[in-house]
């Protein structure tokens, strides 16, 4: 008899989905222009959760008004650090809720509980934590003695990280004195509407922080709305080009986290063990849906079979299902869409000759799901070496020396992460100066820390998240 | 396979292939691995098995014969109301008290039940080799079947592998076909998980049939990267000889938390294989009856009292 | 009596001066309408020729430490100082400015060739960071230079302007295609013979004279230029330049004010470095 672990579901008890959302604007759930909506799944059952409000443009110019009014009749006048005070209390009341939030999130997006309750939540409360003790001290922001907000800022956020991602743009709009409006994504609107209950208890003023739900036509009109100062987004290249030149020409500044296809490069005196945890945190993490994931996996030609027999082994380990279910590492695919991605780009990888492994894993009969799956003997040439799967698909490609692998790792229009695997901290560093990309983990793969600046080079985007260089883009400075 | 011919050069350049350990790394694994939830039949499957695995441990200066039977007749039968509960893995004690240990487990039904002997002037080591093979030999003739010897600590930190190495393959060649070699590493004392590594792979090549982590006399003992990193040693180790070799942490195993935790450890890391007490054992006295009250809490539906479990 | 020498106005690409490819130059006449030369007029083709030479030059720019960047900008402001007539002559034949507004104009531009010499070793510990995150991990940050920057100077300052743009550009690591003023490009040229003497690598500085309008739309399209300074450009230039700078997503800046290390971020790229702390 082996060790089975029996089901460990996450009781969803804790959750009370309401059987239809209003848009918040101006501190209040509102319906939508005509009462329109669109309905929300479990990508890990399919069923229905709830319907949503649909905000057409004349919903995001009210959002956008009620944003004006709170930024220049209550925000921009209080004083800042009343103004942290409300980011405390949202932090606190983040810490208090936490466990409804994680269930909820995990039932919208599909992510296991473990990652939701341990990561999303914790990391998305700390974001406001620590965001509110900036309110205060803008002028050591760097950007000069006297900073200005800019004013209403527009916000759409993918569906990878619903809550995580809300709070890396809410709270440092909010603690440098903007107001917001905010777009979650189309597949996981639930959390970002939870957290406007968040705000009415922690009785932020009406108008500070205002959630329209929609599709890509609700971002196209916050994006382009005349009344907005700023775009903050996150999401894929494609789109983000879109908003570069859509605001082109105008007042708005923007920052732009994009796409990746992360290195994760790993020299032979790698810690063999540690590095194996590392490019499954690195690929496997939120079932790869994450712009930074170590999707290129650069082994040194001579460890090479060592390295696959041991990833293989701990692969197998993978235990995927039900991600309510407290053991689940990974869990469901987002969306259909998504899905039918990580299959195309799958089968090209087939196509173009690399060789697919999966382990033996019994995936659930409903719901969207995708095997942990790498590919071996890849070369830069294949479409999944270039292309960004979003999906838990891993790309092992080789390398011979420390240069070469250096020139694969920069040899792709993104730039946002790269991991570095070796005992040696000269190489370590040496390799960390020469890659192109903006976050680098040595040693470790895919942390995510409030204080920790976070973004991309090169086509993975515009400007930094987190730290003093992501509050400093949402000021306007006098240096 | 001869990987080290004892020599300190083969000794240190077989140590040498061996990869170094990111101890944050391996840390957030086994913390990773500690947030597995274990419950209902897995969990009541966990209770016994770690039963089954306990070095049921009594090893204190003021250990009498009257509490040594006594802990010998619970390990026969751990809750004497309930005879679905299976015995533990061996007694250990000191090597003056394997004697009477033997035959208190003989009398109560035990024959099956190994008496496991601490040796080689344990717990610090410091004597003579003299002195370690009378002791080791001792505990043999006294009906030890299991020999806990201690690595000489203050040599591995030295740099003098070759002694660490020499005494292990010499107490080995006392144990012969007679007894089972658990070795020891003082994990506490060694510090970093590369020393813990490295002390794996001396002892497995000089012949330990299990290593172990501590003596239950220096803290920090059996945490759970230590028993990671062992277990990884184990495993790599069958992948490259084909020998199975067991674990037995020791020390701060307590409570059914941390003995499930443990099993979940080899579960994924050496595998269930290795979930048998053949290859995995834990050193630990008064874990027993935390195992016995989840196990009447899983059975009866309510929580237990320590007043319906046996006091030894 | 003696006819004066006078210069032929090139171009300045990859540490040489060649004539425009296309063979084509421009006429250049004072405020008045009086000729004074016929600089090369640049074609697409020699702006793609600069930026292949700012790219082969970045790595070494990039990788040579910041007290060697900022020795060679001052070297920039000493030679420049031993020319200063010159450039004073320039100016005021070019701009019909008085003699002494135009050495008012070569001495700021001196100094600020001084000014950010300075910053060169300054910037990463001013904007760069430790960053307290929560467990065992050290985390840093620091500013790299973006690459090749694509630069279009000012265009009613001749040298001043230019020496501004092009100064924090190369004293952050980057390489440089600039751009001179389209209708004052002549001290542009004098001063690519002061950095061809300043131990500036070739390929660091490349400056091309001509017509703004028409190279505008291939800077912007470039795929290989990383950031542009947009200064120079009309506000129509400057939009049309960034949606096609978007296929790339070029950092794209203008700026107020000319003396801050904003022009130096504004050309870098934050790094977040994370290792964790254990035995």
């Amino acid at each position: 008899m082996t060790f089975e672990y029996a089901p460990a579901p996450e009781s969803t008890s804790v959750v009370k989905i309401k059987s239809e959302y209003g848009l918040f604007i101006n501190g209040k759930f509102v319906p939508a222009k005509g009462g329109k909506t669109f309905t929300t799944i479990n990508p890990a059952t399919e069923e229905r959760l709830t319907k949503v409000a649909f905000a057409a443009p004349s919903d995001v110019d009210k959002a956008v008004a009620a944003a004006r009014t709170a930024y220049s009749k209550v925000w921009s006048k209080m004083p800042a650090a009343e103004r942290g005070k409300y980011l405390f209390r949202i932090a606190r009341i983040l810490q208090e809720r936490a466990r409804e939030f994680a269930v909820l999130e995990t039932m919208d997006n599909g992510k296991p509980i473990r990652e939701t309750r341990d990561i999303d939540i914790p990391l998305a409360a700390a974001h406001f934590f620590y965001h509110a003790g900036w309110a205060d001290k803008l002028e050591h922001a760097g950007v000069g003695s006297s900073p200005k907000p800019h004013g209403v800022v527009g916000q759409v956020i993918p569906w990878n990280f619903p809550l995580l991602m809300l709070s890396w743009k809410i709270a440092p709009a909010l603690a440098t004195g903007n107001t917001v409006v905010l777009k979650p994504a189309e597949t996981t609107p639930l959390t970002a509407l939870l957290f406007a209950e968040v705000c009415q208890q922690a009785d932020l003023p009406a108008g500070v922080v205002n959630i329209v739900t929609g599709d890509g036509s609700t971002g196209s009109a916050i994006v382009n709305h005349p009344d907005i100062d700023k775009i903050a987004f996150t999401g894929s290249t494609a789109v983000g080009k879109g908003i570069a030149r859509a605001i082109a020409g105008t007042k708005k500044s923007a920052t732009l986290e994009l796409g990746g296809k992360g290195a994760n490069i790993v020299f032979e005196d790698a810690p063999i063990d540690e590095t194996v945890e590392g490019i499954i945190s690195g690929i496997f993490f939120n079932q790869g849906h994450v712009c930074c994931a170590g999707s290129r996996l650069l082994v040194q030609e001579n460890i090479q079979d060592e390295l696959l027999e041991k990833l293989k082994r701990r692969i197998s380990q993978i235990r995927v299902g039900d991600p309510l279910d407290k053991n689940t590492d990974l869990g469901a695919i987002n969306s259909a869409a998504q899905l039918a991605k990580i299959h195309e780009l799958s089968q090209s990888g087939d196509l173009e000759g690399a060789e697919r492994w999966s382990p033996q894993c019994d995936l659930p009969g409903k719901g969207f799901w995708f095997p942990p799956t790498i590919f071996t003997g890849v070369t830069q040439a294949h479409r999944i070496a270039q292309e960004e799967i979003f999906g838990p698909v891993l790309s092992v490609l080789t390398f011979r020396t420390p240069q070469e692998a250096i020139e694969k790792a920069n040899n792709t229009p993104f730039g946002l992460s790269a991991g570095i695997w070796t005992d040696k901290g000269s190489r370590i560093l040496w390799t960390a100066k020469h890659l192109k990309a903006g976050v680098i983990w040595a040693n470790t793969f895919n942390k995510f820390d409030p204080a920790s600046p976070f973004g991309g080079y090169k086509e993975s985007g515009w400007g930094r998240e987190g730290g003093r260089h992501g509050l400093a883009a949402y000021l306007k400075g006098n240096h | 396979m001869h990987l080290i011919d004892g020599s300190a050069s083969s000794i240190k350049s077989f140590l040498k292939t061996l990869s170094p350990v990111d101890q944050v790394g391996a840390e957030a694994r086994a913390a990773m691995l500690g947030t597995r939830s274990i419950k209902t039949s897995s969990k009541s499957w966990a209770i016994d098995m770690a039963i089954s695995m306990i070095d049921l441990t009594t090893l204190e200066g003021a250990d009498t014969a009257g509490k040594v039977k006594a802990i010998c007749t619970k390990a026969v039968r751990p809750d004497p109301s309930d005879p679905t509960v299976p015995h533990v893995g061996a007694i250990c004690v000191y090597n003056d008290m394997v004697e009477i240990a033997r035959k208190q487990l003989d009398a109560a039904g035990g024959h099956e039940i190994p008496v496991a002997a601490v040796s080689t002037a344990f717990p610090s080591g410091r004597a003579s080799l003299e002195v370690k093979e009378r002791d080791t030999k001792d505990a043999i003739a006294n009906g030890a079947t299991e020999i806990d010897m201690v690595i000489d600590r203050g040599a591995f930190l030295s740099g003098d592998l070759e002694k660490v190495f020499s005494e292990i393959q010499f107490i080995k060649s006392i144990c012969g076909d007679r007894a089972h070699l658990k070795v020891i590493l003082e994990t506490g004392e060694l510090v970093t998980l590369d020393n813990v590594r490295k002390a794996s792979y001396l002892a497995m090549a000089a012949g330990a049939d299990f290593i172990k982590t501590s003596t239950g006399k220096v803290t920090p003992a059996a945490t759970a990267p230590v028993v990671l990193v062992m277990l990884e040693a184990v495993r790599d180790w069958y992948a490259m000889t084909g020998v199975k070799i067991g674990v037995k942490p020791a020390g701060g195993i307590r409570t059914t938390k941390d003995a499930i935790k443990q099993l979940v450890l080899v579960n994924e890391t050496a595998g269930p294989e290795w979930l048998n007490p053949q290859l995995f054992r834990i050193g630990a006295s008064a874990l027993l009856n935390d195992l016995l009250m989840q196990r009447m809490k899983l059975r009866d539906g309510h929580y237990a009292s320590p007043n319906y479990v046996t006091l030894d | 009596m003696r006819i004066d020498v006078k210069k032929t106005y090139k171009l300045y690409i990859g540490g040489a001066f060649p004539r425009s490819e296309s063979g084509r130059s421009y006429e250049i006449t004072n405020s008045k309408g009086v000729f004074i030369a016929n600089p090369a007029q640049a074609s697409r083709k020699d702006l793609r020729d600069a930026v292949v030479a700012a790219r082969s030059a970045f790595g070494g720019w990039s990788g040579a430490t910041a007290f060697n960047r900022g020795q060679i900008l001052y070297r920039a402001a000493e030679i420049m100082e031993g020319r200063s007539a010159q450039f004073v002559d320039e100016i005021v034949a070019i701009e019909g400015i008085t003699p002494s507004a135009a050495k008012k104009q070569v001495q700021e531009a001196i100094d600020t060739w001084v000014w950010y010499s300075g910053w060169c070793d300054k910037i990463g510990s001013i904007y760069g960071s430790t960053n307290q995150v929560s467990g065992a991990f050290y985390n840093f940050t620091i500013p790299e230079p973006v690459g090749v920057v694509g630069a279009f100077a000012p265009q009613k300052s001749s040298l001043l302007g230019l020496v501004q743009t092009i100064a924090p550009i190369i004293a952050a690591g980057n390489t440089v295609v600039a751009i001179a003023s389209q209708k004052l490009p002549l001290p542009a040229i004098t001063l690519a013979e002061v950095l061809a003497t300043s131990d500036l690598p070739g390929g660091v500085v490349n400056i091309l004279t001509g017509i703004t309008a028409e190279l505008a739309p291939w800077m912007g399209s470039h795929m290989d230029v990383d950031a542009v300074d947009a200064s120079g450009l009309t506000g129509a230039q400057d939009k049309e330049l960034r949606i096609a700078g978007s296929e790339n997503l070029k950092r794209v800046s203008t700026f107020k004010s000319e003396l801050s290390p904003q022009r130096l971020l504004a050309f870098m790229e934050h790094k977040t470095v994370w290792h964790p702390i254990g035995l």
